[in-house]
């Protein structure tokens, strides 16, 4: 039961980091696609979003070819930092920050789509600067839709699986998460410990999800 | 106030190109533009306020360079001191009437508190007849209480001039003319320098001192503007 509890806390602890970080570069990202336009936009968008439709485990080589030891990004961190990211909890992290980003950034760059520019030129006229509109005038009018996105990419992080493992592999209370727990108890023919964490697993996504439609666009006036 | 614009500007959509090419002067305190839709009397006041930048020209008004497409300048709209008001008002719909009053009045990245109070706030809260509604949000509000809430946020912070786009549009007859005499008596009162943009002629009669007219994105005589009677005070532009 220890193990089951550990795994739920790591669970939680990356899928809450890589929400965190989601959070900033899909608003970020979301805004830029909305607002400025650059050749290569369309193009951008599109790789962005392949996380979506690739399986993880294609995305968890991939980022063990760029992170991994002889990788250009890993031998650099190594070198410079002391840092390796590879079968450590940051490294699921860093697996399920990605393999999330599309959940957050799409639904980002639609909500800053429609917010109405003339109320952020009222805003100017009135003598706000360039930040203050965006915080106090076009953050809080996107950011039902982006609240939304950001718990479904939570709930998509916590149940993150095929990139985790590549990355991350699976050691018991340092990498171990819920969903790749859930596989490892299956393996071993440990069917209580399953039953357990299946369980856990599913209230939490149900909760989550009930949280995010409540939140959805257009549900409640928008205010 | 002296107003002086000589700009010009070219639109395209698609195939279609709209061309404007604006020159007009006056140191009335109540300037109306009147034009049709489409004559780029809209185009004409964002430039003033800075929303929309012409290709070439200058923009002055009550001695300060607003922009000069020769020597560089453009002011952006955070240093115009004008206040605008909006067709349909673009009052902020996550913010009470007050936080709206206020937001102009609070630097920062963050907007006023449903609770904060101040002085000019409060000042125009009352004048305008709307401390009852300061807890209220813009879509619970009528026509005519949305504009004076958003008259009431384009004033708060002393503008030196009052650029109005279309401001009785919205409205229903009857509300259109009280409003129109509510604006008559306040912009008296604050001695405000205003410049209205309208196709409505009673605003003309009602408001103007010195009117000038647009159609087709260049200043024009009357009759090609399609008004058709000219108040006797009135001496149109061009």
């Amino acid at each position: 039961m220890d193990l089951a509890w550990s795994a739920l806390g790591l669970s939680l602890k990356v899928a809450g980091w890589a929400t965190v970080l989601n959070l900033v570069l899909g608003v970020g990202v979301g805004f830029l696609l909305a607002r400025v336009s650059f050749p290569g936009r369309d193009l951008l968008d599109t790789v962005l979003t392949l996380p979506m439709v690739m399986p993880p485990t294609v995305l968890g080589y991939y980022l063990l070819v760029i992170l991994g030891r002889r990788g250009w990004l890993g031998s650099w961190l190594q070198d410079t930092f002391g840092i390796h990211l590879i079968f450590t909890w940051q490294g699921a992290v860093i697996a399920a920050t990605i393999v999330a980003f599309p959940l957050v950034f799409k639904p980002a760059r639609a909500a800053f789509e429609v917010v109405d520019g003339q109320l952020e030129q009222a805003a100017r006229v009135l003598g706000v600067t360039e930040v203050g509109v965006f915080f106090r005038v076009t953050l809080p009018l996107a950011w039902r839709g982006i609240l939304a996105g950001v718990l479904l990419a939570f709930a998509r992080a916590l149940g993150e699986f095929g990139a985790t493992l590549m990355v991350a592999g699976s050691i018991p209370g340092k990498t171990q998460t819920l969903s790749v727990a859930v596989y490892e108890a299956v393996q071993a023919g440990q069917d209580e410990v399953a039953n357990t964490l299946v369980l856990i697993t599913s209230v939490v996504c149900i909760v989550v999800l009930m949280t995010a439609g409540r939140l959805a666009p257009g549900r409640i006036a928008n205010r | 106030m002296e107003l002086d614009i000589d700009i010009r500007k070219t639109l395209r959509s698609g195939k279609r190109s709209f061309h404007l090419d604006v020159r007009l002067h006056s140191t009335s305190q109540r300037i109306v533009i009147y034009g049709p839709s489409g004559s780029g009397k809209s185009l004409t006041l964002k430039a003033v306020a800075g929303l929309m930048r012409p290709d070439s020209g200058h923009i002055r008004l009550g001695g300060t360079t607003l922009f000069d497409g020769r020597a560089g300048i453009n002011l952006p709209p955070q240093a115009r001191k004008v206040a605008y008001l909006f067709q349909d008002y673009a009052l902020f719909p996550h913010l009470t009437v007050r936080q709206n009053i206020g937001f102009g009045l609070a630097d920062g990245w963050i907007n006023p508190s449903v609770n904060q109070r101040h002085e000019a706030v409060d000042y125009w809260l009352g004048t305008f007849h709307l401390d009852h509604l300061a807890h209220q949000f813009p879509d619970e509000l009528s026509g005519g209480q949305r504009q004076r809430t958003a008259l009431a946020r384009a004033l708060v912070a002393r503008p030196q001039a009052l650029l109005l786009d279309e401001p009785f549009a919205a409205l229903d007859p009857a509300l259109r003319v009280r409003m129109r005499a509510e604006l008559d008596e306040l912009q008296r009162r604050l001695e405000v320098p205003m410049v209205l943009i309208t196709h409505d002629e009673d605003d003309v009669t009602a408001l103007g001192d010195h009117v000038h007219c647009l159609h087709d994105g260049q200043v024009a005589d009357a009759k090609t503007a399609g008004l058709v009677e000219l108040p006797h005070e009135v001496a149109a532009g061009a």
